[in-house]
């Protein structure tokens, strides 16, 4: 493991320059993630129409690992289906925990680069938790964490 | 000994030998990733010099058995020198009795022990109880737990910006409703060295018993429990060069007699039917089950380690090595050092702006330094501060000024990844 080959250009200027940072005016998703770990918190918002995600933003408080994911996500899911989304989420989680064969046709692209994480078993979660964060906001549970298995036990209300 | 530290350090940490020292401990010889390791979180768990190792194994080749029972050989060494760990661990603090030493899990469990011991027995409903903002998430959650179930109070004492205790806002939380303090000597998240002997001189005026949380406390500084006349010290071996999974209470014999057991079981009773328990003489009395034996011998072990070093010795030496590292780290820009208090332990909190505590921690392990990130169990610090999170770098006497340049390039190192 090296983790220089984690803080790739990719990362960082993702890091730098956030694309869909902020928060969407006439969402009708939203999901809040917290990592209680490290107090990380991520909001996200999207727009989905007849299943398809047409609008998504995010804002929160984080390292730089965790910003750049939810970064590439929000760019990587926008005008895909709801079901694409969670192919990506599922795939995404395989990649991070190292459970992915990269060998095999994936839906991933450039996310790619968040692979050296799985070497880091301690960051794993800073890498997730905007996955955790969109598969909770598309299922109408208003949070998630990356300190519970099933994110439904921390769900509140709905706010679909 | 604060004084005394300023006044030591000139002449002591010349004639420290730091190499000597290193030479103890096999794990600093260790690469990371094809560097030196640079240990830097000694504030989480120190190492292990091969004399404790050596002990360890030692007990397990030769003396191993369970202790206060049997008559054979074996339960008799055992049984002897856990006995010998207990009382070095009095002369460590210079406890009057060597029942006073009650053997824990380490200084969470000793809290435990005090809160279920003493809170639940004499703690009731409309009670008070002051901690401090520095306190430790251990010395705060269980007393949480004890004022919802008895409807007692938490109390809290302020910090200042350099984050040292409001001693005079601690002294106005008094009045006829407190019953008990909890206080942290040394801060973990920011070294802070608090004036414990007045604080709890205070309590006492107020006939409140004070229980110190000595956890980063005793591997820096002198501690003699019968001139603080503290009622409670809890410490873990594990930030003392020992192993894990043990600790000490310490505790007034009068007070400790008052109690009621915190664990049931084993050894802590004189006579068991199914109508009713007679309990064991303190110290057995805390000490349900099978204790750690083999940790608290190696405790013992590293007790004699460092005494024969000297803890004025290493308390002057680290001092060198804080004025030294906060002096190189003030001269980076960007760099923020949270806790600026008078009185501190080798320990610096650390901020860099712009930079998540977490990159800053995973970038300097990739040149094998190893630092504390988070929020160190110390939220209420965090939050004082207003920061989620910091990034520490915590010395022990085994550390060497060459390791604090290391820290410093690894943290330029940082700031041009993230220009």
């Amino acid at each position: 493991m090296h983790t220089n080959s984690l803080y790739q250009e990719v990362i960082l200027d993702h890091n730098r320059k956030p694309r869909n940072y902020g928060k969407l005016d006439h969402a009708n998703h939203q999901a809040v993630g917290h990592n209680p770990l490290c107090g990380d918190r991520l909001d996200i918002s999207l727009q989905l129409e007849n299943d398809q995600i047409n609008e998504i933003a995010f804002q929160g408080e984080s390292c730089a690992i965790c910003k750049a994911s939810a970064s590439m996500m929000t760019a990587a899911v926008k005008g895909k289906s709801r079901l694409d989304a969670e192919t990506l989420i599922h795939e995404f989680r395989e990649l991070a925990t190292g459970k992915l064969d990269t060998n095999h046709p994936h839906h991933l692209g450039r996310l790619t680069v968040f692979s050296g994480i799985r070497d880091l078993p301690t960051r794993v979660k800073c890498a997730i938790l905007p996955w955790h964060t969109l598969h909770a906001a598309l299922n109408s549970l208003t949070s998630a964490s990356t300190e519970t298995n099933h994110d439904s036990a921390h769900t509140v209300s709905s706010k679909s | 000994m604060n004084s005394a530290k300023a006044s030591l350090k000139p002449e002591i940490s010349a004639d420290f030998d730091a190499e000597k020292i290193r030479a103890d401990f096999p794990i600093l010889k260790l690469k990371i990733d094809g560097k030196p390791l640079v240990y830097l979180d000694n504030a989480a768990s120190s190492q292990m010099p091969q004399q404790v190792i050596d002990r360890l194994v030692r007990y397990q080749t030769t003396q191993h058995a369970n202790i206060n029972r049997a008559v054979h050989y074996l339960s008799e060494v055992a049984t002897m020198e856990y006995h010998n760990a207990r009382c070095k661990l009095q002369q460590f603090i210079n406890a009057r009795e060597d029942r006073e030493i009650i053997i824990t899990s380490g200084t969470t469990d000793s809290i435990n022990l005090v809160m279920h011991g003493y809170g639940r027995k004499f703690i009731k409903a409309g009670d008070e109880i002051i901690l401090t903002t520095l306190e430790h998430h251990s010395n705060i959650v269980p007393w949480q737990m004890l004022a919802n179930e008895k409807g007692a109070k938490i109390r809290v004492v302020p910090i200042n910006d350099k984050g040292e205790l409001e001693v005079d806002e601690y002294e106005k939380l008094f009045n006829d409703r407190t019953k008990f303090v909890g206080l942290i000597h040394v801060s973990n998240a920011l070294g802070t060295i608090n004036p414990i002997k007045h604080m709890i001189d205070f309590a006492h005026q107020h006939g409140v018993p004070v229980l110190i949380d000595g956890a980063q406390a005793a591997p820096h500084i002198i501690i003699d429990v019968q001139a603080l006349d503290c009622d409670f010290y809890a410490f873990s071996a594990h930030k003392l060069c020992g192993p894990t999974g043990v600790g000490i209470l310490y505790g007034k014999a009068a007070l400790l007699e008052s109690m009621q057991p915190f664990k049931g079981g084993g050894d802590m009773i004189a006579s068991v039917t199914f109508e009713e328990t007679l309990y064991n003489t303190i110290p057995h009395k805390f000490e349900a089950g099978t204790p750690p034996i083999a940790a608290a011998i190696g405790f013992g072990a590293a007790i004699d380690y460092l005494m024969a070093i000297g803890i004025e010795r290493i308390a002057a030496y680290e001092s060198s090595l804080l004025n030294y590292a906060t002096e190189c780290l003030n001269d980076i820009p960007g760099v923020k050092i949270i806790g600026t208090a008078a009185e501190k332990t080798a320990v610096i909190s650390f901020t860099i702006g712009g930079i998540h505590p977490h990159d800053i921690g995973t970038i300097l392990n990739q040149d094998g330094i190893a630092v504390r990130t988070g929020h160190h169990c110390a939220q209420p610090v965090m939050q004082r501060f207003n920061v989620p999170a910091t990034s520490r770098a915590s010395f022990a006497f085994y550390n060497k000024k060459t390791e604090v340049d290391a820290l410093v390039a690894g943290i330029k190192n940082v700031q041009k990844v993230f220009l």
